[in-house]
Order: structure tokens, then C-alpha cells, then sequence
């Protein structure tokens, strides 16, 4: 392909500013065109024809429409990071420097190998992906999927990740219009001057639609005015916004909708601080739908040949372009307002090389044209197409009498009439229905608040579109109660009747294509037809008509029109496929927004973070939480031996670790004890105030739920801990069981888990380091401040805290509580003051270690399954209450003798290392299901008893204590010896915690 | 879908989480297991109109009874459950 220039542009005319060259390449080639071209019109104007290379056959493919629903001008657009593929090059905005490239080819677009596949034609028809490649099986995903992914395929995604961002955004109105041709901008209009708050939604960058290219007359002023003067009245209108380059692509429930807006697809990089698209979920009382229609082609032996075109794609290249499609054209119609195309073409000086019209009938005014000009009007079809990459050759006519005639064009424009868009108004499953005097589907109500305007509701012309629009506008903002009058509707005089003689498929020897993006061809859906997949779903299954970027917004109807006749039945008996979300593709970009790499998700920081990523703490993702969970010192080689000086330094001298992620609830009022009685299987209107208890929750089905302590403040203030997994559904099963279960009970729950930071500090000297911190006048001794109790105390500076003496680790320990913005001030002050006792920070790795040695259960243990018997905590269950989940907790099943119980495990060789997940199999037994015994849940090695240790779930478990079993571990191949025994390995009789 | 909340206005329903048939009732401490098993776990899931519980998570907290078409998503009512809002008179 050699540039030779804007061949095909017109010498005036056309919506582009030719003062605006603009420098673009396609596939290596240079080339020019204006600003206001697309780079379909560009290519156009540059005489390229070939733009792509077809799905399965390799066929060479050129540009049949302008606008969204382009199935074959698919391009890479851009290069490196940025490239995308798959755009649409008839809805790309040329800018100067655009890269774009041709996919789906090899060695180069003009020669491409695959193009053999035609010959092998016979074994890519419908369903081929079922048939063939079937034997032997091993080779499918070594062997036939990556060939067939090579050899059928779209573009390629950038290697590298998107540079650019993209950003969602909600906007809420009265009333949303879809589309911005003349209904679209009566409709805002009238809704707007009523009062109502408008959002206008335009695909294009510019409002007009089909007027952009077809011009007309409104209001007795050129139709380029009259759009003029619209978006002024509308720009002046305070509660109305126009958003162009923006489609409605879904309609969701009550009335939200979602769009793209195409912020800088238009510009090489965005700018600073933009994104590059933007996902808007849009809220609307009512919805007008002015989407206008889409052309449809005929399908006809070697209809896909570059050159072939939609007649209103013709006009829109010649007309809003003025880039020449054909420099001698030929029309195949059926319907008059392709003749409109003959119009433009002849305006423009192009040449007509004759009209090919299905109906027995043409105008008066039309045989006086081709009179006038010299070209033939044929009574009837276009049989088949020939020519190739370089485009149309000869044009074969089947004549209404049997004869034939030939005629030779450069071009070939195609109407075979219009579809209205009916994707949207279908998308909450409603089907369209059928009309017969247009020969297309229309819609059949939509979703509620959501009507159709214009020709997307089968009104063809000008004078109708305006006068539909205007009226459901006005009809929505009326419904809403507003009351200023929308004017008088926009008028115009051409009010043409619309009719056509339906043309579906002209049978022939060659190709003839239904969908082109997908090559299915008639043939294709014959055998579908043939082999019993006659659903419409099943069609579009098998054949995969109608799937990909463009969704069959040209190929649906014709599919459906073949098959009804193939088994003599209406089209609107045949159907239509579900229409579902999005309307246009949707790039993932778009969808995820800002919500990627670090963005993913939100994250939550301790209010200690700050500090220990300074003290170059590891963090551990923990629900959306970071927590260190252990803090390396220069030398040590690994987390083992971090984590064994952090657990060795709180043993003996005194450690703390930040358990804000805890959550933390407060329940207020004269009932909260009572409350609690009802949610937890333990009492706690009996705590004394001033003290803390372990309370277990059930779920109503009697399996435990989740643990914590519960400390009284006052008579009618608890304090409620839940772990940091269960914060909010703890929360949210305390709000279910007080508004809805227990609405008597006279009790509020406030969520607090953000407004405190709270420290474990534990060790043997803690009330050393308690000293330096908490104002002298609190009695920290056992006696003062005994085991499980609590208090506000004052710190050393005048901030109050509380004080919990409770204990996870086993030490004597305090948990301390502090207004969540003084927790920052707390940890280093405990560093501080902590340094003459050796004062260790530890994270959750030391916590875990802590926990296994002193017995305690959490998150592998309180794993869904287990009852509060076989965690050991059955005793805690009150016989002189009802709560959450007693009586299911009494089922057979989950006070069965044989449950698996909570026990201790440690490897008989003390050196060997325990792994969780081995199963625990009777000496002698050969593992199996049937001798399995439980397994191992939480493992740590301990640095207390140098040896690793565990706690397990083990049949029988309690009556096991001191024998030796196998831990059967089959996914790492180990098989050793371990001990059962107590689960409280440290300090059984708590000694060291009550001091 | 949007849920008009009575304490908060229609909200996006990314906001509320959802819990089904609000029909059951759990049974009194001495109604036996029988009843209890069937509140756990006998529920309606009717194709068509139905009263279902919602949470407002992302907003006021409340649990809503919302009579909803589970084919069509219309919504014909949202009231809060006895216990949600304000706090209760002393009695």
C-alpha cells in the first residue's frame, strides 16, 4: 500500500476543518487527513479500502458503516503501553500523530498466509469448534486451542499495564435522553423547558446525529442550525448537561443507568489529572431512548468484499466527510431512503453506475434522476459481488424477470432498511416486537420510567423523530409535575413515508456473510437449521452469530430471517436472543476505575502503623487491615528468628503488640445486659461493673460464631470485643438481633472499633513499664487491679484511658485503650519508657506462637464447623437462659461422643517440624477416610519448649490425651509420630496471668 | 436496584446487604426444636412478590422489611424493623 494522498476527499464540503491537516499512520503507512474525520472517513479519504483481515477465513475486509456498530474496521489504536485493540475505526477520532494498525494478519494485512483457511472452508462451518479437533484429547490444550487462538483471533492487548486512568462518577435527573439526533434534542428540549433536569447523552462528539449526514430542513432553517440553536437554548438552561462522546450502554433497575464517556480517547495522552474514559452511573426519574437506528445489509454472495457499504454509511462518508467511499457507485436498495445516497454521490460529482432496486416501483422523480445522469434502475437483486482486497470488481444483478445484468463500480452501497436500536428498552429481558410494515422489531415497553423516541421506536421520518421526541419529553417531565410549558415542537416538512420490500438473502453459489465479524455465513445457518439447533439462542450459540464487540447490530435480523424461512416460521415467531448490558464494549479499565493495583481495595492502617513501618515492621494483609506481623532487627536471617525473640522477650521481660483491629462495639442501655445474655452462650448481666469475661457467640444453628471479651463500664455500658475477621458481620448480626429479634430490649449499639487504639503489653514486667506510664495515683497491684478487671485510668500527661487486665499470650498482661489519636503518641512512649526493661514491639506472628502455646482458639479452630463443646468451651454454655442458637446446639449430631474436639499435638521427635493440614491416623491404621481422625489446624514453633506444637481437631480427642498417633500429612509425602495431649501447653494453671 | 430507606432516601443498593424471607419468626425459648429448626432453615424463595430483610451497612445500620418482586426488582414497600432508630421511649 503506498500513501498516495487524500485520493478520495471531496473538493469541498463536509463538517471537517481543512484548515486542521492532521498526520496519522496506518500500519506503518504515513498519511493526512482533518480534524473532524474519523479514522475510518481518513482512511477513506486516503482511497484505502482494505482496513482487516475477517475472524475465521482471513477475508479481506473494508469498512461497512460509521458508527459503533462497525463489525469489520477493527484496529489496534495507538502503540506500547497504550495500545488498545479491537476499536472501532469508525468511531476514532483522528488526532494528529494517531498509530493504528490492522489485526488478525500475518505476515502483513495486503498478503496474508491465513488467508488458506478459505480453503479449508469446509471445516470451520458452524459448530466446527464441536466437530473437529476432537481426537486425541491430550492434544486440545497443548496443540489445537493455541492454533486456533493464533489462527482466529482479535488484537492483542498491550503487553504492558495501562499508564492511563479512569474514573467512575455518578450523576442523578429528572430525565435521561439517550442520543442526540433530532428526538434526542426535541426530547431535552421540551423536558428541559418544562423545568426538569436534563442529562443529555451523545455517542458522538458532536449532537445531530443522522442530520450530520443528512441534513434537512427545521423550523424553515437548515438542519445545522436549528442544532445550532438547540444546544444554545439547552447550554442556557441551568439544570440540563450535554455530554457528548458519552453512550448509555446499560439500563439497571429503578432507573439507573450506565454510560461511557470517552473523556481523551480523542487526544495521543490524556492530560494531567484526566482520565481517559469515564464510567458514569447515571440515576433518572424517566429515560427517553433516542437512539436512533441502524442500517442493515442484504446477504448476498461476496457481500463482505471491501468496497460493499452501507448506503447511510456512504452518505455519511460523502456528506459530513467529504471523503468518497467509491468514485463510481452502485446502489442495491430496497427501500427509498437509499436513494438518498444516489443524491449525495451525484451532489458531490461522484458518479452513479446504476441502481439496483428490489421493488416492482420506483418514484417518478427517481427514473427522472437516472434519466438525467444516465444510469440504469434495475428491477431487482444483487445476486453476487466479485473483487477482492482492492475492492469491488463486477456487480452481478438478478433481474426481477430471470435475466441477469452486470454492472462494474468501484463501490457498493447496500440498504436492505433500518433496525430500530432496540438494545436498551431490552435490556431488562424484555423481548421487541415485530412489525410487519417496516419489516423490523421495534420496542415493547422497556423498563419502567424508559420510553423509545424517533426512529429507535420505528418513526423514520425527520418531522416524526421531532415530533416524538418533543412529546415523550415533555410526556416525562408532565409525569414528574413539572409544569412550564415545553414549547411548541420543533417541525419540519419531511414527513416521507417509510417502505420497504424485505430482502434478506439472495441464494447463491458464493460466500454469503450474515454476521461479518464472526464469518458466519447463510450456509452456516442452514446447517445449523439442519442439525436441529433452530432456538435462536441455540443459532447464536452454535454458529456464534451475532456475539463479539459489535453484538449482530448488523447481522441479527438477517440470521433470524434465514432461519425462519428455512423452518417455515415468522421472524417474530423465531425470536430474538436475550439483549443484555453493555450496549457498546465496555473496556475492564473503565470498570474498575481507580480500583486497581494499591486502589484494589481500601486499606486500613493501625493507628500504630506510622511507627512500625518506621521500625521497618512487616505487614500482613489481614481483611482490608495491614498489621505488623513481625518487626525484623538488623542480622536476624529470617521471620523464625525474629518471631522467637519477639515471643522469648515478652516470656521474660515485657512486649507489646497493637490489637486495635479487634472490633469494638459499645452497647448502652438499661437492657444491653440482657442483650448480651441473648447473644452470647455465656451471662453477662451478672459481671460485676468494673470487669471483663470471654463470652462465645452461636449462630442460630448452634455452631459458634465468634468470640471475644466483654467488659462492663457501668450498669448500663458494656464494651464488646469481636475479632478482627467478624467486626462488621458481628455488627451486623448484634443490629439484626436488636431491631428485629429482640425490639423490646431497651439497648443501642454504637461500632467504636475506629475510635480507640488498644495495646496488648504483656510479660513479667509490665507493671513496671504500666508505671512509667499511667499517672502514679492508680494502684496497679494484684490487689488494685486483679486479674479480668477493668478501669479508666489516668496517663502521665492528663489523657484518660482504660485498662483491661486480660491476657491472649498467657503473661501477666494489661490491654491498654486510648483514643484513637493518641495511639501514635502511646507506642512511642511505651518504646520510651519500655527501654530500660528491654521493651519488645511483637506482631501477629508472636501473637499466633503465644496463643498455640497458652492453648486459646481463633480463626483455624472457630473454622464454621466447630460447636462450643469442641473447642472445649462447652461448660460455658448457661442451662438458665435461652440464646442465640441454644437449642439447635442440642442436636444429636453436635453432641455426638465421636465430634472432633480441640486437643494439643506435638511431634514425638522433637525435632521434626508440625505442618497443618496433616491428618491425625490411629497407630497401625492405614490412612483413609474411614480412619481418619481429625487434623492438624494451628502450628507454630515454639520457643518456649523448643519444639514445634499445634492444636488439632481430633475424634475423640479429650479421651486420647498422651496417645501416640500418626500425623498423616499425603500432600507433602510426610507420615511421623505425634503425642496428643492438653491443648494448654503454657502455665496450665494460669498462674502467671493472675499473678 | 435502589431502596428508599426511610431514615436515609433511596439509596444505590451496593449500600445494603441482603438477608431474604422476612416471614419467619423465631420461635420462644420453650417452642421445642422442632419449630426452631424450621426458622433456620425452612425458607420461602418465591419467584414474584415477597418480604424480604435488608441492611443498611453502608448507611444508618437499620434492618428494612422490603416488599419486593423478586422477577420484576419493583419494590412496593420499605418500612424499618420494630427495634431500628431512634431509641425507645422509657417505658
Amino acid at each position: 500500500m503506498s500513501a498516495g494522498g487524500q485520493t478520495h476527499r471531496l473538493a469541498s464540503g463536509g463538517l471537517i476543518d481543512r484548515g486542521k491537516p492532521l498526520g496519522f499512520s496506518f500500519d506503518g503507512q504515513t498519511m493526512s487527513g482533518y480534524a473532524g474525520d474519523t479514522l475510518a472517513s481518513a482512511l477513506i479519504a486516503n482511497g484505502v479500502k482494505l482496513v482487516g483481515r475477517s475472524f475465521k477465513y482471513h477475508r479481506p475486509r473494508g469498512i461497512l458503516t460509521a458508527g459503533s456498530e462497525e463489525p469489520n474496521a477493527l484496529v489496534e489504536l495507538r502503540s506500547g503501553a497504550r495500545r488498545e485493540p479491537n476499536t472501532r475505526a469508525t468511531t476514532v477520532e483522528l488526532y494528529d500523530g494517531l498509530v493504528a494498525a490492522s489485526q488478525n494478519r500475518w505476515p502483513s494485512l495486503s498478503f496474508d498466509l491465513l488467508s488458506v483457511n478459505q480453503l479449508a472452508a469446509p471445516i470451520f462451518v458452524a459448530g466446527f469448534y464441536y466437530k473437529t479437533f476432537m481426537w486425541p484429547g491430550a492434544l486440545w490444550e497443548k496443540f489445537y486451542e493455541p492454533l486456533i487462538r493464533r489462527a482466529a483471533g482479535l488484537g492483542r492487548a498491550a503487553p504492558e499495564s495501562d499508564p492511563d486512568h479512569y474514573e467512575k462518577a455518578w450523576a442523578h435527573c429528572d430525565v435521561l435522553v439517550a442520543g442526540g439526533g433530532p428526538a434526542g434534542l426535541a426530547a431535552a428540549l421540551a423536558a428541559g423547558r418544562a423545568g426538569a433536569r436534563v442529562i443529555l447523552c451523545e455517542e458522538d462528539a458532536t449532537l445531530g446525529g443522522r442530520l450530520l449526514s443528512d441534513g434537512g430542513t427545521i423550523d424553515s432553517m437548515p438542519a445545522a442550525d436549528w442544532v445550532a440553536r438547540a444546544v444554545e437554548e439547552l447550554g442556557a438552561m441551568p439544570d440540563v448537561r450535554i455530554m457528548t462522546r458519552t453512550t448509555v450502554t446499560s439500563a439497571f433497575d429503578h432507573g439507573t443507568h450506565a454510560a461511557l464517556e470517552r473523556v481523551n480517547d480523542h487526544v495521543p495522552v490524556p492530560p494531567e489529572h484526566q482520565p481517559r474514559q469515564r464510567l458514569w452511573r447515571i440515576v433518572a426519574k424517566r429515560t427517553v431512548v433516542a437512539a436512533g437506528a441502524l442500517e442493515r445489509p442484504v446477504v448476498f454472495g461476496g457481500n463482505d468484499v471491501p468496497g460493499v457499504m452501507l448506503a447511510s454509511a456512504v452518505r455519511t462518508y460523502i456528506n459530513r466527510y467529504a471523503a468518497a467511499p467509491a468514485k463510481r457507485l452502485a446502489l442495491f436498495t430496497n427501500n427509498d431512503d437509499g436513494w438518498k445516497t444516489v443524491d449525495a454521490a451525484l451532489a458531490s460529482g461522484l458518479t452513479i453506475a446504476g441502481v439496483v432496486d428490489a421493488r416492482a416501483e420506483v418514484s417518478a422523480g427517481q427514473r427522472a434522476l437516472a434519466s438525467k445522469h444516465g444510469f440504469a434502475v434495475l428491477n431487482g437483486v444483487v445476486d453476487h459481488v466479485d473483487g477482492g482486497k482492492a475492492g469491488t470488481g463486477k456487480i452481478a444483478v438478478a433481474l426481477a424477470g430471470g435475466a441477469t445484468a452486470t454492472l462494474e463500480a468501484d463501490g457498493l452501497a447496500v440498504s436492505g432498511g433500518w433496525n430500530p436500536s432496540v438494545g436498551l428498552t431490552s435490556q431488562h429481558r424484555g423481548r421487541p416486537k415485530w412489525r410487519d410494515d417496516i419489516a423490523a422489531f421495534v420496542p415493547d415497553g422497556g423498563p419502567v420510567g424508559m420510553v423509545a423516541a424517533g426512529s429507535a421506536n420505528g418513526v423514520f421520518s425527520l418531522a416524526g423523530c421531532l415530533k416524538e421526541g418533543h412529546a415523550a419529553g415533555a410526556a416525562a417531565a408532565a409525569d414528574l409535575g413539572f409544569g412550564n410549558s415545553a414549547g411548541a415542537a420543533p417541525s419540519s416538512d419531511d414527513d416521507a413515508t417509510y417502505a420497504l420490500k424485505p430482502v434478506w438473502h439472495v441464494k447463491g453459489k458464493k460466500k454469503a456473510f450474515v454476521d461479518f465479524q464472526n464469518d458466519v455465513t447463510a450456509s452456516d445457518v442452514a446447517l445449523a437449521a439442519l442439525e436441529g439447533f433452530q432456538s435462536v439462542e441455540h443459532l447464536k450459540r452454535y454458529t456464534t452469530l451475532g456475539m463479539a464487540t459489535d453484538q449482530g447490530k448488523t447481522s441479527n435480523t438477517q440470521g433470524l430471517a434465514i432461519m425462519a424461512e428455512l423452518t417455515g416460521r415468522s421472524i417474530p415467531e423465531t425470536g430474538t436472543t436475550i439483549y443484555r448490558p453493555p450496549y457498546v464494549p465496555v473496556a475492564i479499565g473503565a470498570l474498575a476505575g481507580h480500583h486497581r493495583d494499591e486502589n484494589f481495595h481500601s486499606v486500613r492502617l493501625t493507628p500504630s502503623h506510622h511507627w512500625a513501618a518506621e521500625q521497618g515492621a512487616v505487614f500482613v494483609d489481614t481483611g482490608l487491615w495491614k498489621r505488623a506481623q513481625w518487626y525484623p532487627k538488623k542480622g536476624e536471617k529470617d521471620w523464625l528468628e525474629s518471631v522467637t525473640r519477639e515471643v522469648k522477650a515478652v516470656r521474660s521481660g515485657v512486649g507489646f503488640c497493637d490489637v486495635s483491629t479487634l472490633g469494638k462495639i459499645d452497647v448502652h442501655g438499661p437492657d444491653a445486659g440482657a442483650f448480651l445474655d441473648r447473644v452470647y452462650i455465656n451471662t453477662f448481666s451478672s459481671l460485676a461493673v468494673g470487669k471483663a469475661r470471654y463470652g462465645l457467640m452461636l449462630r442460630e444453628d448452634g455452631i459458634v460464631y465468634d468470640d471475644g471479651t466483654t467488659s462492663r463500664l457501668a450498669e448500663d455500658h458494656y464494651f464488646l470485643t469481636t475479632t478482627t475477621a467478624k467486626a462488621g458481620p458481628v455488627m451486623q448480626h448484634l443490629e439484626f438481633c436488636r431491631q428485629i429479634l429482640f425490639p423490646e430490649l431497651d439497648v443501642q449499639l454504637a461500632s467504636v472499633s475506629d475510635q480507640w487504639a488498644q495495646f496488648s503489653i504483656a510479660g513479667p514486667k509490665v507493671r513496671d513499664l504500666l508505671k512509667e506510664i499511667v499517672d502514679p495515683s492508680e494502684d496497679l497491684s494484684n490487689e488494685g487491679f486483679p486479674f479480668m478487671a477493668v478501669r479508666e485510668v489516668l496517663l502521665r500527661g492528663g489523657v484518660k484511658a482504660r485498662l483491661f487486665r486480660i491476657s491472649f499470650s498467657g503473661e501477666m498482661a494489661f490491654e491498654i485503650s486510648v483514643p484513637a489519636r493518641f495511639g501514635d503518641a502511646l507506642v512511642r512512649k511505651l518504646m520510651t519508657a519500655g527501654e530500660k526493661f528491654g521493651v519488645t514491639p511483637y506482631g501477629t506472628e508472636a501473637l499466633g506462637v503465644m496463643r498455640v502455646e497458652k492453648g486459646h482458639v481463633a480463626g483455624p479452630e472457630l473454622n464454621g464447623m466447630t460447636t462450643a463443646a469442641d473447642l472445649g468451651l462447652g461448660k460455658m454454655m448457661s442451662t438458665k437462659k435461652d440464646f442465640i442458637g441454644r437449642v439447635m446446639a442440642g442436636r444429636e449430631a453436635l453432641v455426638a461422643p465421636d465430634r472432633m474436639v480441640v486437643v494439643g499435638i506435638k511431634p514425638v521427635d522433637q525435632s521434626r517440624r508440625l505442618r497443618s493440614g496433616a491428618h491425625i491416623i490411629k497407630k497401625g491404621e492405614v490412612p483413609s477416610p474411614d480412619t481418619d481422625g481429625g487434623y492438624v489446624t494451628s502450628v507454630c514453633f515454639s520457643p518456649t519448649f523448643d519444639q514445634w506444637l499445634g492444636l488439632g481437631l481430633v475424634t475423640h480427642g479429650r479421651e486420647r490425651i498422651g496417645e501416640i498417633a500418626v500425623a498423616h500429612d499425603p500432600l507433602r509425602g510426610e507420615d511421623y509420630e505425634v503425642e496428643l495431649c492438653n491443648p494448654v501447653f503454657y502455665d496450665p494453671e494460669g498462674g502467671r496471668q493472675r499473678g | 436496584m435502589r431502596i428508599a430507606c426511610p431514615f436515609c432516601g433511596p439509596r444505590e443498593n451496593g449500600e445494603f446487604s441482603y438477608l431474604g424471607d422476612a416471614k419467619p419468626k423465631r420461635p420462644g425459648p420453650d417452642a421445642g426444636e422442632e419449630a426452631v429448626y424450621d426458622y433456620v432453615y425452612l425458607r420461602d424463595n418465591v419467584a414474584g412478590e415477597m418480604e424480604e430483610f435488608w441492611y443498611h451497612g453502608g448507611g444508618c445500620r437499620s434492618w428494612l422489611k422490603v416488599r419486593r418482586n423478586t422477577v420484576t426488582h419493583e419494590i412496593f414497600s420499605v418500612e424499618a424493623a420494630a427495634g431500628a432508630g431512634a431509641a425507645k421511649a422509657a417505658s
